[in-house]
């Protein structure tokens, strides 16, 4: 049974348009929206209502769901079925996201695409299982061993983890990459009103299938169909380019190349430039009352929320408080940050750990502004109140 | 097309040219599994368009890089769980799984427990040579007793793992041991298996002169193969001793490996049972009156 992709019957899967729905099933409708015909996952809290909403969706829109025996499995299977010509998705939180490491890695070297949703809770371990944390948004980057580029969306609202499952589909494909969407568990738990989008506004992006003759076919090298692009035409299995992938270093055929120093640094450096050149294009932010501002809160995820408050209540005493959201968290929006550093007096960097994405920021920032933490471990989120002390409201 | 009669046209027509020489040592057993499995598939006729081989790491998971057909060699231990993604996407395609001992009954145990209860279609041909062959001889879970590897110099103490009557326990459609010593019976078990729906094994012996063979003192290269015949038994001839033979003769064979085929049954595969789910949830949906759009207000 091979799945056809019809939008007709996804929509009458999903049901109204509006609706009051928890973030972690909002993954799943992005999910089916954009095509998602395998989902491989295991159950863990607070991302197990992913894997129930697909099990109760995914083969009524002719799918296939497999509760695989752990979150290796998971992401190996995920893997396998996107070379099988599936969009593929998985979801996990942080135990199972350490599980994932090492085939997170093998999807970057075979430039697989595929979908992980990490809906956070705190760690390290077990830590607090129902509470919702942000201590994984640099395993997200650094987890896996090598040299690499990730990319990382990381939703504030219900209606984001439905639009940015989409958006994290459609760069996956796009770049041939694994993107993560990091998630956590107080905006998966979250029930709030979302809009499904319309059919002509989903701009879905597909891979860009092999079609060259077979024996001129190169399958880890530049497009062969598209001007300057680093990223190859994908040769689905099964229609006939017979190729051979591996997660060890190869030349541009795909075979082996272990011992040569020069594939694997043309190997390694296509494989994280393609992603890199394309940094422009990889900035998805949004900018609160930033125009006027001499200081800025820079955050992403749930922690935008209690710091959105805190500057509206810090306007409303006169301060000139701004907001920078980051939607893409990886590649991280350097430019952005660093023009806003020289704008700004002061960054405040809300994170629900101990300091993350602070480190980038402060890169970033180069001394052009002081940069300031504003960590909230233990699964709360942080109050206004506690961020305003920060701006020296009281 | 022309018939294929000798090693060298089976090579001509499967192989990729380009991908010489292989990484294995003189003596290995691992490409004459090769050659088994591509008798059988010559002689099933299989389309290698439609032919897919998956891999984890070690020696044995190389194999499907010689093959001209799509291939993903994966990381240590998880092909299985690939593999089945793999088949998810597309049905039509035909799965073979080469991995080692270490490789599937090692760090891979669990999805192969896994794959073989759920009865996902797809062949297991899992190279067992008693050895981590790639990484230089250390202790694998199938290590006879007392056996000499880098990482148990003083003798395996660890009773070894018998894959075959794991996958047998857990319902396996299809469940086979044979050496590398004989080409026929082996053949035509693995053409059994990959014909097979659902789950199917194809355990093979096979020597690892290197890491296994050397620090075992199993003699030359000769030697080394020989030990299969000697102490392997079929599997009728087992059990009948076992059942009904004298103290003498189970004596004998206590510690000898059974071969040939453990299981063969017609479950149906985990894909023809998941679209009849598929199946039976499109009926009640179309049964049901299209519900009105109804619009939840904040
Ligand atoms: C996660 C991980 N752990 C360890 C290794 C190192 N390693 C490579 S091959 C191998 C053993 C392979 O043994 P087996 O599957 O029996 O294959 P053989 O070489 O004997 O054919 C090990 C431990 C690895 N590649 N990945
Ligand atoms: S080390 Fe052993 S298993 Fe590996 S190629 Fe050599 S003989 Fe074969
Ligand atoms: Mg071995």
């Amino acid at each position: 049974m091979k799945f056809i992709y019809d939008p007709i019957k996804i929509r009458d899967v999903l049901g109204n348009k509006i609706q009051f729905l928890l973030g972690d099933m909002a993954c799943v409708y992005g999910g089916l929206l954009a095509g998602v015909s395998f989902f491989g996952g295991y159950p863990i809290t607070p991302a197990s209502e992913v894997s129930e909403g697909m099990a109760r969706l995914l083969p009524r829109v002719g799918g296939t769901y497999i509760q695989m025996e752990d979150e290796i499995g998971s992401i190996a299977a995920i893997i396998g079925a996107s070379w099988g010509g599936a969009k593929s998705m998985t979801a996990t939180s942080g135990p199972g996201f350490s599980l994932m490491m090492e085939n997170y890695g093998y999807a970057i070297m075979t430039e697989t695409p595929c979908v992980i949703v990490n809906v956070q809770r705190t760690g390290p371990s077990t830590g607090q299982p129902t509470l919702g944390a942000q201590g994984d948004m640099m395993q997200a980057r650094y987890g896996t061993h090598g040299d690499l580029e990730a990319i990382a969306l990381a939703p504030s609202t219900v209606q984001e983890c439905l639009d940015f499952t989409i958006e994290g589909f459609n760069l996956s494909e796009k770049y041939r990459n694994p993107v993560c969407i990091m998630t956590d568990g107080e905006v998966g738990h979250l029930r709030e009103r979302i809009v499904i989008p319309d059919e002509k506004d989903l701009n879905l992006i597909n891979r860009v299938q092999a079609t060259i003759p077979k024996n001129k076919f190169i399958p880890f090298t530049d497009s062969q169909t598209r001007k300057n692009c680093k990223v190859p035409d994908f040769p689905t299995f099964g229609t006939g380019y017979r190729t051979y992938v591996t997660g060890l270093t190869h030349n541009e055929k795909g075979f082996p190349a272990t011992d040569k120093q020069k594939d694997h640094e043309k190997l390694v450096n296509r494989i994280t430039t393609k992603i890199t050149d394309d940094a422009d294009n990889l900035v998805m932010v949004e900018k609160l009352k930033l125009d006027d501002a001499d200081i800025a809160f820079v955050t992403y995820g749930a922690s935008a929320r209690p710091a959105e408050t805190a500057m509206d209540i810090a306007r409303s005493h006169g301060k000139k408080v701004g907001l920078l959201r980051l939607q893409i968290v990886w590649p991280f929006p350097e430019k952005i940050v660093s023009k806003l550093a020289k704008q700004v007096d002061k960054i405040i960097v809300p994170e629900m750990n101990l300091g993350q994405i602070y480190h980038p920021i402060k890169e970033a920032a180069c001394g052009n502004c002081e940069v300031e933490l504003a960590p909230k471990i233990g699964g709360e989120m942080h109050l206004p109140s506690e961020l305003l002390k920060y701006l020296g409201v009281k | 097309m022309v018939e294929i009669k000798t090693a060298d046209q089976l090579n001509k027509k499967y192989l990729r040219e380009g991908m010489w020489p292989t990484i294995f040592c003189n003596g290995c057993g691992h490409g004459t599994v090769l050659e088994y499995t591509l008798w059988a598939i010559e002689e099933l006729g299989w389309d290698m368009d439609k032919t897919v081989f998956t891999s984890g790491i070690g020696c044995s998971s190389r194999l499907p890089g010689y093959i001209n057909a799509d291939g993903l060699h994966t990381t240590h231990g998880r092909a299985i769980a690939f593999a089945t993604g793999i088949k998810a996407a597309n049905p039509d395609l035909n799965i073979i799984v080469f991995t080692g001992d270490g490789d599937c009954a090692g760090i891979g145990g669990n999805h192969f427990i896994h794959a073989a209860r759920r009865n996902i279609d797809m062949t297991v041909i899992m190279i067992n040579n008693f050895i981590y062959g790639m990484t230089g001889g250390q202790l694998a879970p199938t290590a006879p007793l007392n056996s000499i590897a880098t990482t148990a110099p003083y003798g395996n103490i660890e009773p070894p793992f018998d894959i075959c009557n794991l996958a047998k326990a857990l319902g396996a459609n299809y469940v086979a041991r044979w050496t590398v010593n004989h080409p026929y019976q082996p053949i035509k078990s693995v053409k059994d298996a990959l014909a097979k729906k659902g789950f199917s094994l194809v355990e093979f012996l096979a020597p690892c002169p290197t890491a296994y063979g050397r620090r075992n003192r199993l003699g030359d290269i000769k030697k080394h193969w020989e030990w299969y015949d000697n102490n392997t038994i079929l599997i009728e001839d087992y059990e009948r001793i076992i059942n009904y033979g004298s103290e003498k003769e189970k004596e004998e064979v206590k510690n000898m490996f059974p071969i040939g085929v453990f299981q063969d049954l017609e479950k149906p595969g985990f894909f023809e049972q998941y679209e009849k789910l598929v199946d039976r949830l499109m009926i009640k949906k179309n049964k049901k009156p299209v519900k009105k759009e109804t619009v939840i207000s904040r």
